[in-house]
């Protein structure tokens, strides 16, 4: 089976017949669109005033599609890097299922479509700042930093924290500072997490021609940024219970789990290391805290939900 | 398109079988969303 799959690429098949569901499934990275679905979610639960469930499930859908789009568009334009890099050369337009030209059709119908059927359930509020988060992945992140600054994680992550500020503007029809915040928490919580990836990915990325901090700064100057990032996390976090957006189950699910952040990004930062910073344990710090952000993610927005059902 | 092995053909057609049904499935999954939101929309009196 996989013989007879990996033959069709060159035996003069189209690339359309060699492609399955789950290929253009993979397209939209659906693990990414997880993690965007449930703080939208959340940010949807927690915001003032009702929304109809239809039209609650309506706008977590445009949110995951236009995620998803955004990730197709990404693989579209990647597709030279991907192919150089051990962790993705098997996506679908690398490995030659999907040819390039439909990937990008793919992306561009899901993201168009995402945006008018957002516009057309919730409001113009809602739909202008899905339609901001895909262009910013794409654009910003994707085509203009990505390849030229190790700064790209630190401001393209805002594109991944755009969703709370869609879920609550759906609802409400403007943003507040609620979401602002927790906007700023992804925001803040994205470098951590992706450099903790790249410490031991580098390879990938620097075969790659990526500058990721690690392949430019060195893993040193990574751990140490990483560090100072959950440093800053911590506080603001905690923000939103200090300003009484928010009661104390958020704040004190906060706290307790940005301090927890912060003593794995302290264990990451005293790994053990030679003198060029290899670490001398397979990077076993770094692993776990990549591990313990997502975790960190998810309960922190479950956090936030469970304090506006109980408050 | 040109044939190929007999396996390969057994292959496109699954291939293709799984992209039709997906292909099913989303457009009367978007036909009833689609037509839910007409009456929500309608029973809120407009758009």
């Amino acid at each position: 089976m996989k013989e007879a799959a990996a033959s069709l690429a060159f035996s003069g098949t189209t690339t359309l017949d060699a492609s399955s569901a789950r290929d253009w499934l993979e397209l939209l990275k659906p693990r990414v669109v997880a993690l965007v679905v449930f703080t939208g979610l959340v940010g949807l639960m927690v915001a003032p005033g009702h929304l109809h469930p239809v039209l609650a499930f309506t706008a977590v859908l445009c949110i995951a599609v236009a995620a998803g789009a955004a990730g197709a568009l990404n693989m579209w334009y990647e597709r030279d890097l991907d192919a150089r890099m051990r962790r993705t050369a098997a996506r679908p337009i690398p490995a030659g299922r999907i040819a390039p030209g439909q990937a990008l059709g793919f992306g561009l119908t899901l993201a168009a479509g995402s945006v008018v059927v957002m516009a057309l359930a919730t409001n113009a509020v809602a739909a202008g700042v899905l339609a901001l988060s895909i262009v910013f992945y794409v654009l910003v992140y994707t085509v203009w930093l990505k390849r030229r600054t190790p700064q790209n994680i630190v401001i393209g992550g805002a594109a991944g924290a755009f969703p709370p500020v869609i879920g609550w503007a759906a609802v409400t029809g403007h943003v507040g500072l609620l979401p602002v915040l927790m906007f700023l928490v992804v925001f803040l919580w994205t470098p951590p997490h992706f450099w903790a990836l790249s410490l031991w990915a580098h390879g990938d990325y620097a075969r790659a021609g990526v500058p990721m901090l690690p392949v430019v700064a060195g893993a040193r100057a990574t751990r140490r940024q990483i560090f100072l990032y959950t440093l800053i996390l911590l506080p603001l976090s905690v923000l939103p219970w200090a300003l009484h957006l928010t009661g104390p189950v958020y704040g004190v699910a906060a706290a307790a789990l940005g301090a927890w952040f912060v003593v794995a990004a302290w264990r990451v930062l005293r790994d053990a290391q030679d003198t060029a910073g290899v670490s001398l344990t397979r990077d076993a710090p770094a692993k776990a805290l990549f591990r313990y952000s997502l975790l960190y993610l998810f309960v922190l927005f479950a956090a936030l939900a469970m304090d506006r059902l109980v408050g | 398109m040109a044939r190929g092995r007999p396996e390969e053909d057994a292959e496109l057609q699954k291939r293709r079988r799984g992209r039709n049904i997906a292909m099913l499935v989303v457009l009367l999954g978007l036909a009833l969303l689609f037509y839910l939101i007409a009456m929500v929309k309608m029973s809120q009196g407009g758009g």
